[in-house]
């Protein structure tokens, strides 16, 4: 069974930018900040393109898909350049971002339109850090899932995840279609060469609403406010490990 | 007067109305019958909500597990699924058997703990019963409003749920450990859906240790990339951990250099702890991993470079070469 692969790709603020709350302690500041695709979107993205590298003939087409604002379709033409073939950008405009279960089921209606049988997602978006959307969409589509995945073997229709869970490995087997998410050493993201980017340019990008989609987007969660964590108080520095022993003694640490 | 009454009888109104409804169910986490000590987090979690408190419990131990999980203090009863279908906590009939619990027994709330199990069966959950859940919550402000993390911890989050069922994993290292011993629940069939699984466990390499567990430990040793390969890891960070008792963790510097097991890393993606003492060697402190450690009680730092980020957090700094600081302190702790 050939392989029509769906890899949901996230724009969120990059991973090395500390955030910092807006003044009016709704949310956290977006303007000016570099943005980048989420981690563990590439992940899931490389893994989708070793496959089809991997194994002559097994994957027919790999469609990548963003839900975001506008802007979001840069990072679907760096997911182009990286080596999916076609991508949709389910454009929000100006709304607030969905949350994980309205971005579940859009991704349904797009599954449905691009007749995926494998879907591959990262874990979860160092944004909101939900860890939620592949589960949901595995729950409405009623598939089976494989969360954390740091192996995935495809043979027929059957698929083999090792996924890493509390206290080691695991390894669990399922038919297609099937979701995936992916963890962070399933495999080693390329970079998007400039010859790849310019061809992106040319790969079909096509931009749909969610109205489109006969999905509501209304958040379930209302966001009361947004604060930094309490700070901690400064520490200090000891000059020898006797010191640092004596410390510890006395803070009532050992 | 009249102010008075028009004040109090919403409040009233309020209170009696959320006693009738606020029910909660907690997922209970067990291992071929071992109970994971994080039930006792999302436990205490449970309690502070104010409802009668129900645990569900899964798999062919399900029975021996009730018996002990119905001592729980606060726990009024427990639903018993004996049913080895359960035992790998599969996600995809495991939720069924959630869902399923969730409608008969009419809950408003669902407690389980964010671990790889909590978060690869709670969200399926929420796809059955059209509902947002709310991952790693760190503290219950009301029964419908939650604060979590966000930005690899580097923000807090208040949300509040529309949703009737809130359906929810649990921080632990954020809730304290609720009591065993003095509660005499009762124990009851839960409904079970026997849904066929639609995935096979094939096998599982656990890491076998005899050291405390990391999630749960109150003191940690954790390595970084600075101990330079695996024979240093093992050499230096295990004795130092052994000589306290301590669990050990790693950066993912560390895991991702084999230094250490996948299932040490402490961070924005791995384990997130909070013990009463945190030894960082040769970890320098990015973002993602001081999302995992930052609410430890007392947190030290070992690392020869004075500017490393850790020291912004640590509240015991010793600039040092760890290769001769390490095998140091194993010795005075050991005394």
């Amino acid at each position: 069974m050939s392989l029509r692969i769906l890899v949901p790709v996230k724009r969120v603020i990059d991973a090395a930018v500390k955030p910092r709350v807006n003044k009016t302690n709704t949310g956290v500041e977006t303007q000016g900040v570099k943005f980048s695709i989420n981690p563990f979107c590439e992940i899931a993205l490389e893994e989708a393109v070793k496959l089809k590298e991997g194994n002559k003939g097994l994957v027919e087409s790999i469609h990548a898909v963003s839900i975001g604002p506008t802007k979001a379709q840069d990072i679907l033409r760096i997911a182009l350049a990286k080596g999916a073939d076609t991508s949709t950008l389910v454009d929000i405009g100006k709304a607030e971002a969905p949350e994980p279960l309205a971005v579940a089921k859009l991704l349904q209606k797009v599954v449905e339109k691009e007749n995926s049988n494998i879907i591959l997602l990262g874990k979860q978006a160092i944004d909101n850090d939900s860890n939620q959307t592949g589960q949901i969409l595995a729950g409405l589509l009623k598939w089976p899932q494989a969360t954390n995945a740091a192996k995935v073997v495809v043979e027929g229709d059957k698929v083999t995840v090792t996924r890493e869970v509390d206290g080691g490995e695991e390894t669990i087997s399922s038919k297609l279609p099937i979701v995936i998410t992916t963890d962070l050493r399933l495999n080693e993201p390329r970079y998007a060469s400039l010859p790849n980017i310019m061809k992106a340019k040319k790969k079909p990008l096509t931009a749909v609403k969610p109205a489109d989609l006969g999905v509501d987007i209304t958040n379930r969660l209302q966001t009361v406010s947004v604060n930094y964590p309490p700070t901690r108080k400064a520490g200090v520095v000891v000059g020898s490990t006797e010191e640092l022993v004596e410390k510890l003694k006395a803070n009532g640490s050992l | 007067m009249i102010f008075t009454s028009s004040v109090l009888r919403p409040t009233l109104a309020r209170s009696v109305r959320l006693n009738r409804l606020l029910s909660t169910l907690t997922i209970i986490e067990h291992t071929g019958g071992v109970l994971a000590p994080s039930n006792l987090n999302t436990l205490s979690a449970a309690k502070q909500l104010g409802g009668p408190i129900t645990a569900l419990v899964a798999g062919s131990q399900a029975s021996k597990v009730a018996s002990e999980v119905a001592k729980f203090d606060g726990v009024e009863k427990v639903l018993v699924a004996n049913n080895e279908a359960y035992d790998r906590g599969l996600a995809e009939n495991f939720s069924d058997l959630v869902a399923e619990n969730i409608t008969k027994g009419g809950f408003s709330h669902v407690l389980v703990s964010g671990s790889a199990f909590g978060k690869n069966v709670l969200p399926r959950v929420s796809a059955t019963l059209d509902v947002q859940p709310i991952n790693d919550i760190t503290k219950i402000e009301s029964e419908d409003t939650f604060v979590r993390p966000i930005y690899a911890g580097n923000v807090l989050a208040t949300v509040k749920s529309t949703d009737p069922i809130k359906l929810i994993t649990i921080r632990s290292s954020a809730f304290e450990v609720g009591s065993t011993g003095a509660g005499a629940a009762a124990i009851e069939d839960a409904a079970d859906p026997k849904s066929a699984p639609t995935s096979e466990w094939i096998s599982e390499n656990l890491t076998k240790s005899e050291r405390p567990d990391l999630g749960s430990a109150t003191k940690v040793v954790s390595g970084g990339r600075g101990l330079k390969d695996k024979e240093n890891f093992d050499k230096l960070i295990f004795p130092l951990a052994d000589s306290i008792g301590a669990a050990v963790g790693a950066s993912r510097a560390a895991v991702d250099s084999g230094f250490a097991d996948n299932s040490l890393q402490v961070g924005q993606t791995g384990k997130v702890v909070a013990p009463d003492l945190y030894i960082a060697v040769g970890i320098s402190g990015a973002i993602q991993h001081l999302a995992g450690m930052k609410d430890s009680k007392t947190i030290v730092a070992i690392n020869k470079d004075s500017e490393a980020p850790i020291f912004q957090v640590a509240d015991f700094g010793l600039v040092d070469d760890l290769f001769d600081a390490v095998p140091k302190l194993t010795e005075q702790f050991k005394k």
